[in-house]
């Protein structure tokens, strides 16, 4: 028998797709072992009320900590409480999320256990106790099956590659109130942006639709623009480092080797040439469509559908259907 | 100020993969090696800020095998003053590796120790903020740039959508990503002052890996593509294709 825990990520109180996926995850892995899945859940005052919907996806038991100076994310605030969690938990597993929040918190609380973690996962079973994972190395390049010779295993999994899944069943949430030094935290955040209402990262995004160099300039970015809108909230922005060097879109947007790694349901590539950089941050997206006037362009070889012709030609037609399918569901 | 920078020596971007006959590594000829990309930023960022202050020694330490000494003298040739080389085995434990260099970075005298956020061969993300927590020292990571204020920096970072400023107290461990500065080509002179730059070789601290690794392999080819078509008259049957075959929307 062991039990596995979930660290459900909230942000701005709200529990989002990694939080699902990493409590699904951890549900499959007691299932296998005879255990039991566990969640934890750190936000400020009040986030319990949102934690309880993770029973529906395997969560037998939600432990969620409130604190004022856990509202946000501090590395030095949550970490102590992470620790002392799964030390009083026997977890044969730990799975955080691949977000940029997990790949912060989880080597810290890695170290502190003394326990190895293997970050960014794409595949993770548990058999007799033992975990094995398969993740991606050399930029997706090859995949290392790795086993785990500690306990708890730590592992981080990466966003939309596992899916969240429903089951009967319900959590009992119970809530507590850490201890954190709130004044002797020794990094502080200063400032916060946020993206505007309502967007989501590249990184997490189901769907991409991505604007390289063929896009000739910023001040062509309103078409992508028009059909992330069309293609629905999940829908993010992102761009090859052709673009985000001369300025034309934020770094944060970035795709590929030195930008963000995304694997969405469905990634756009739109004036994208396909060099092995790029594809480094993308090919394990699911459905890859490429736009691109030169047929010979590299992109073409990992894009399952391809249409060869002038993006200001395409894009504007491709966003009218979408809205047009989209408006009849 | 004195900076220290975890270089780590990967295969080049452009390399192609191939696992070799054993299942467990990768095929190496033809293949070159270079400095992390991550971590030229790094090396970049703590040049600048050395040469800002008018002061103080950068340091390069990597655990690696003799061929690292390459990737160190680049690092020196791009303008670091001294490198540290710790030869041991690298494994796909990062926690292994931070403890080997956390057990080095302890006893050295520095304001800010850099590493690259993550390293383009393990592509781990990790060893960064392990070492900060190992040497209880406070760790920022995903920063593009940072000024340094007496006992503080303030550092940018990138987060989910959006991006932070954060201030954290000296001494600190900064992971560092792609910044606004890109990092320089070591010039002719550099090269020659590199070959008299002190590289000291070291066996490394042994930490035992607690990951086995069981096999590598190549990814799954992608099923051949399909070209749709040309022009905007290829998009209803694109749309059509990304409904009722790939269900993508
Ligand atoms: C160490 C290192 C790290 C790197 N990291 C990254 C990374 O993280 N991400 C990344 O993306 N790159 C990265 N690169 C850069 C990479 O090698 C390429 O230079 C970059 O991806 C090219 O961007 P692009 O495809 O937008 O531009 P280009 O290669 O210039 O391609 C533009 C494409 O647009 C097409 N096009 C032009 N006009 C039209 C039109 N009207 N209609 C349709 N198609 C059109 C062209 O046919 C062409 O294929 C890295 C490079 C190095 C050395
Ligand atoms: N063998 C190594 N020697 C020196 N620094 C390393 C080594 N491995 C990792 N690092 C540092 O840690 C960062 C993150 O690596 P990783 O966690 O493996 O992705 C790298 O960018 C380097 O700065």
């Amino acid at each position: 028998m062991a039990n596995v825990l979930a660290f459900a990520e909230q942000r701005d109180g709200q529990l989002g797709s990694a939080a699902r996926e990493a409590v699904s995850v951890a549900a499959r892995l007691a299932e296998a072992s005879g255990g039991t899945a566990h969640a934890l859940v750190l936000g400020g005052p009040g986030v319990s009320s949102a934690a309880a919907g993770l029973g529906m996806y395997g969560a037998a038991a939600i432990s969620v900590g409130e604190h004022d100076a856990l509202a946000d994310y501090n590395p030095e605030a949550w970490v102590g409480t992470v620790v002392d969690q799964i030390r009083s938990g026997d977890y044969a597993a730990v799975i955080f999320a691949a977000t940029t929040l997990g790949k912060d918190l989880a080597p810290r609380v890695a170290a502190h256990l003394d326990v190895p973690l293997a970050s960014d996962v794409t595949g993770v079973d548990m058999s007799g106790g033992t975990v094995t994972v398969t993740r991606p190395v050399f930029s997706g390049k090859a995949f290392a099956n790795l086993e785990i010779d500690a306990s708890p295993a730590l592992v981080s999994i990466r966003p939309n590659v596992f899916q969240a899944t429903e089951q009967a069943g319900a959590g009992e949430v119970s809530t507590f109130t850490p201890e954190i030094d709130a004044a002797g935290l020794r990094l502080r955040v200063v400032e916060r942006k946020g993206a505007s209402e309502g967007t989501v990262d590249v990184a997490e995004a189901s769907v991409v639709v991505s604007g390289g160099r063929g896009m000739k300039g910023p001040e062509h970015w309103d078409l992508l623009e028009g059909l992330r809108a069309a293609l629905g909230s999940g829908a993010a922005l992102g761009a090859s480092r052709a673009v985000v060097d001369a300025g034309w879109r934020p770094h944060g947007e970035q795709v590929g080797q030195t930008g963000k790694t995304v694997a969405p349901k469905l990634y756009i590539a739109v004036g994208i040439s396909g060099a092995v950089q790029h594809l480094a941050g993308m090919r394990t997206a699911k459905t890859i469509v490429a736009i691109n006037r030169d047929a010979d362009a590299p992109i073409f070889g990992v894009a399952d559908y391809g249409i060869v012709g002038d993006l200001f030609d395409v894009v504007p037609r491709l966003t009218e259907e979408v809205e047009a399918l989209k408006a009849g569901d | 100020m004195n900076v220290i920078v975890c270089i780590k020596r990967v295969p080049d971007t452009e390399a192609r993969i191939r696992v070799d006959g054993s299942g467990t590594g990768i095929d190496k000829t033809g293949i070159k090696f270079d400095m992390s990309p991550y971590d030229a930023f790094a090396v970049e960022a703590a040049l600048r800020l050395k040469e800002a202050a008018g002061e103080g020694d950068v340091t390069l330490v990597t655990l690696g095998d003799s061929s690292s000494q390459e990737t160190l003298r680049k690092g020196l040739a791009m303008g670091a003053d001294r490198a540290v080389l710790l030869t041991g085995d690298v494994s796909l434990d990062g926690l292994s590796t931070a403890k080997t260099l956390a057990a080095e970075l302890d006893g050295m005298d520095a304001e800010l120790f850099l590493f690259g956020v993550k390293a383009a061969d393990d592509d781990q993300q990790q060893v960064g903020p392990m070492v900060g927590a190992l040497t209880g020292r406070p760790c920022v990571s995903g920063v593009s740039r940072f000024e340094v204020n007496g006992g503080t920096a303030t550092c940018h970072r990138e987060v989910e959508g959006g991006s932070e400023v954060v201030e954290v107290d000296l001494p600190a461990v900064l992971c560092m990503t792609k910044g606004p500065n890109e990092p320089r080509l070591a010039a002719l002179k550099g090269i020659m002052a590199a070959k008299k730059k002190p590289l000291e070789e070291k066996p490394a601290a042994e930490n035992p890996s607690r990951v086995r690794l069981v096999g590598l392999s190549e990814p799954p080819a992608r099923a051949a593509g399909r070209i749709v078509g040309e022009g905007a008259d290829a998009v209803p049957e694109l749309v059509r294709l990304l409904r009722e075959e790939a269900n993508a929307i």
